[in-house]
């Protein structure tokens, strides 16, 4: 296999480790105001994902300088053409980020609602924002014979790629509530549960019109593949909401964790071997043959990287398992 | 080019930003490591106490670098697209390797020290602390040999208009890497010797918590005067390499016009850019040919001299960096140094001799010291960045054509206002905190807590 193409499906690869578990990461952020009544069930929200959320970020971190490093055109263009939302997410990130060190730093309830709010912020925006930023590559935005990005911000934003935007957001809104029916206890599985059948209707609505734009608006459903897996995705979400009706939370867990894996393939696979669509003649697209590194970079990085994620995995599996009960009020000693 | 300059002024404000933090992070991450081990060794509480207190400030501070760290890999792509498809095949790959080696490593780990302390035995949770500190100096190493390569770049070619990796190890083992990388780590390692220090002499200025204090003071004195030792060698070192690998750096931050055997130093000086001459200075003679190879009969190049030698080999073209910051950031750097080895051999000398609780003008002269590691971390970067000017890839690439094309000066306004913001608004936010819980000192132990005041005390998550 050239190994072009085998850095396309490694990067697939992050971006399905990094949608599955920030997406519940955000999901779970989400809901943070929402599901937790006062600040003990808030602390029990934030705890269910305290020991791991920068782990799961790092796959985010990993995504973008694997991007760098095998293809640094998608890099440059990608990172510069959307600046403004790139911005956004950046701001998003860090105010999220420091708000799960800082809040419970201090026991002023403005200190902590503030916080809060700037966790639920910080994940509506990235998750939302990824949702735009998928849509937009395969949909394809301006690029010159240059590579350069000749938009604007707003040219980013689209009927198709504004649902793609709310899709990806409710997706993992209910992903991140069936992470909480398996890491929380009593009352909070109820709430969690309810959450995700009521939103549930709604995801499936958005996800069955992202699939029809999808079809109107992209070629994605000229590759099988491509086209197998979004209906893939569609069937596991109707069975995750089964699952959770029925109050079966570990399969309804895997399966929307499935989900998500299928989605990201699928828009993965409609891709190839393209990584970024140009709207405006298709022989300015970004590919895996015009936008690669050398061979002799993607060989030391396969190395590097065939020998390092399977380590990354067990040691970060292991810290799952170490943290595998649910969090209680009991648990919040520290 | 206000493009240029906006993205320039954005990448010099974030970056300082995000290197306040990392130092600390580097240093305090094995001082804690250290604690928790002698608590495991020895069994006595107060190692654990000492643990969790330094723990707890060490993480205000990571979080302050992890969130400020994503915007540099952004960066790179967001406002330098062009920099990006320049050397995307050599940038990319040690990137890469920080993620993979280092970041999965201390955010995994972290999340295990903080969340652990129940559920792993002693052994394993040091061991935890003992992974993120090596984790988080691997990744010093890695992004300093990206940087190496763009003060001094090996094991490339030009090819299809970019640079191309044609040997990683040679990148790996870039000479420069081997100056940059131990005088980073020192310096990060002098910046959390003196966060320890100032903070334990705060205690005992007040004679609060004084036993815990002066338990910490006396490793955080030992620790600090070898590792300050050991930074300015390395400097030295660095210094002399740099005078054989970039002469025009070294030139600058001499502000040296005139090629000169033997050359002077000079203490200070008034520079004229516009004329490439400086005006008035202070200078001791011969000195600068000592402190470069020596030896005194060592001919220094001038500035004049290299850009004639740089027009002659990249073609017309203004070569200089600006001179009078990268001068006097040298000598900043150099006279915080200074001040700090001063500060530590007297503090070290009454330590020494029991003596330094009865000299509260000492406690809080290191107090005072705080700051700093901190302007001598940001100088000398300035130095080290700034002294390649005009260049970002010494020799290949300049800064304005590594600007990206495609994003526009409103975006840049807009995105170089919300960072600065925002980033104001962190750091109150975090010296607060941070500030609270040096005034408080070290916790009483949860079991403690819960008999005195049941919620309140246990209330802190992250502890």
């Amino acid at each position: 296999m050239e190994l072009s193409v085998l850095w396309f499906i490694l990067l697939t690869v992050l971006f399905i480790g990094f949608f599955f578990l920030e997406g519940f990461d955000y999901g779970v952020g989400i809901l943070l105001p929402f599901l937790g009544k006062n600040d003990t069930e808030r602390r029990i929200i934030i705890n269910t994902i305290g020991p791991v959320w920068d782990g799961n970020e790092v796959w985010m971190i990993t995504a973008g300088g694997a991007m760098f490093a095998a293809f640094p055109h998608v890099y440059a263009t990608l990172f510069s053409g959307f600046y403004l939302a790139l911005f956004l997410m950046l701001m998003a990130l860090i105010g999220r980020g420091v708000a799960f060190e800082f809040r419970s730093k201090d026991e002023n309830p403005t200190w902590r609602n503030t916080w809060d709010w700037l966790i639920f912020i910080g994940s509506v925006i990235p998750a939302v924002l990824w949702g735009v930023a998928v849509t937009n590559l395969i949909q394809g935005v301006p690029i010159n014979a240059k590579m350069q990005y000749v938009g604007t911000f707003f040219d980013l934003l689209s009927p198709y790629t504004l649902v793609g935007g709310v899709a990806f957001l409710l997706v993992f809104i209910f992903h991140g509530a069936l992470y909480l029916t398996l890491k929380t206890e009593g009352e909070m599985v109820k709430r969690a549960r309810a959450v995700a059948v009521r939103t549930g209707i709604l995801t499936a609505i958005f996800c069955l019109t992202l699939v029809g734009l999808t079809y109107i608006n992209t070629d994605l459903f000229a590759s099988t593949g491509a086209g197998v897996a979004l209906w893939g995705a569609v069937a596991l979400f109707v069975g995750a909401y089964g699952a959770v009706y029925s109050e079966r939370y570990g399969a309804g867990f895997i399966l929307s964790s499935l989900t998500v894996a299928f989605t990201t393939i699928a828009f993965f696979w409609g891709l190839f071997p393209r990584l970024m669509v140009s709207s405006l003649n298709p022989a300015w697209s970004l590919t895996i043959a015009n936008a690669a590194s050398t061979p002799y970079t993607l060989s030391i990085m396969t190395i590097a990287a065939l020998a390092l994620v399977p380590v990354v995995l067990v040691y970060q599996g292991w810290v799952y398992w170490i943290f595998r009960k649910r969090v209680t009020a009991k648990d919040l000693e520290y | 080019m206000e493009e240029l300059l906006l993205s320039r002024w954005q990448f010099g404000i974030t970056t300082i930003y995000h290197f306040l933090f990392v130092p600390l992070t580097l240093g305090l991450s094995l001082i804690v490591a250290i604690l928790e081990t002698i608590y495991v060794r020895t069994g006595n509480e107060m190692y654990k106490e000492q643990t969790k207190f330094w723990g707890k400030l060490f993480l205000i501070n990571f979080a302050m670098g992890v969130v400020t760290g994503i915007v540099q890999e952004f960066h790179f792509g967001m406002n330098w697209s062009e920099y990006a498809r320049f050397m995307g095949d050599i940038f990319g790959a040690p990137l890469a390797m920080e993620a993979l080696t280092a970041f999965y490593l201390e955010s995994v780990f972290l999340g295990l020290w903080i969340f652990g302390w129940d559920r792993l035995s002693k052994r394993m949770h040091a061991a935890s602390m003992w992974i993120v500190a090596l984790a988080t100096n691997l990744s010093a190493f890695w992004i300093l040999t990206a940087n190496s390569f763009m003060q001094s770049p090996v094991g490339y070619v030009i090819n299809n208009g970019r640079a191309e990796m044609t040997d990683f190890v040679a990148l790996i083992t870039n000479p420069y890497v081997f100056y940059q990388f131990p005088h980073t780590v020192l310096s990060g390692l002098v910046t959390a010797g003196f966060f320890v220090l100032a903070i334990s002499a705060y205690h005992l200025i007040g004679k609060t918590h004084v036993e815990f204090f002066r338990a910490s003071f006396k490793l955080g004195i030992i620790w600090t005067a070898v590792s300050l030792f050991l930074l300015m060698g390395s400097g030295h070192a660095q210094t002399q390499f740099i005078a054989k690998a970039q002469p025009m750096k070294l030139a600058a931050a001499e502000a040296l016009w005139e090629t000169a055997n033997p050359a002077p130093f000079a203490v200070a000086a008034i520079i004229d850019e516009q004329n490439k001459t400086n005006s008035m200075e202070i200078k001791i003679p011969a000195m600068l040919s000592i402190l470069a190879n020596n030896n005194p009969n060592t001919p220094i190049r001038g500035i004049k001299d290299i850009e004639k030698e740089y027009i002659a080999v990249y073609g017309p073209g203004n070569y200089v960096p600006a001179v009078t910051p990268v001068f006097w950031s040298f000598r900043i750097m150099v006279a915080a140094g200074s001040v700090m080895l001063l500060v530590v051999a007297a503090t070290g000398f009454f330590w020494w001799r029991g003596q330094l609780e009865t000299k509260p003008w000492l406690l809080k002269a290191v107090l005072w010291s705080l700051p700093l590691p901190y302007i001598a971390n940001s100088t000398g970067w300035f130095v080290a960045e700034g002294g390649r000017q005009p260049w970002i890839v010494f020799g290949l690439q300049k800064v304005e054509q590594a600007v990206s094309p495609s994003v526009g000066t409103i975006s840049i306004w807009i995105s170089l206002i919300g960072f600065t913001l925002v980033y104001a608004v962190l750091a109150a936010a975090a010296i607060y905190l941070v500030q609270k819980f040096v005034r408080q000192g070290p916790v009483e132990t949860p079991a403690q807590a819960q008999m005195s005041k049941p919620a309140a005390k246990g209330a802190t998550l992250w502890n």
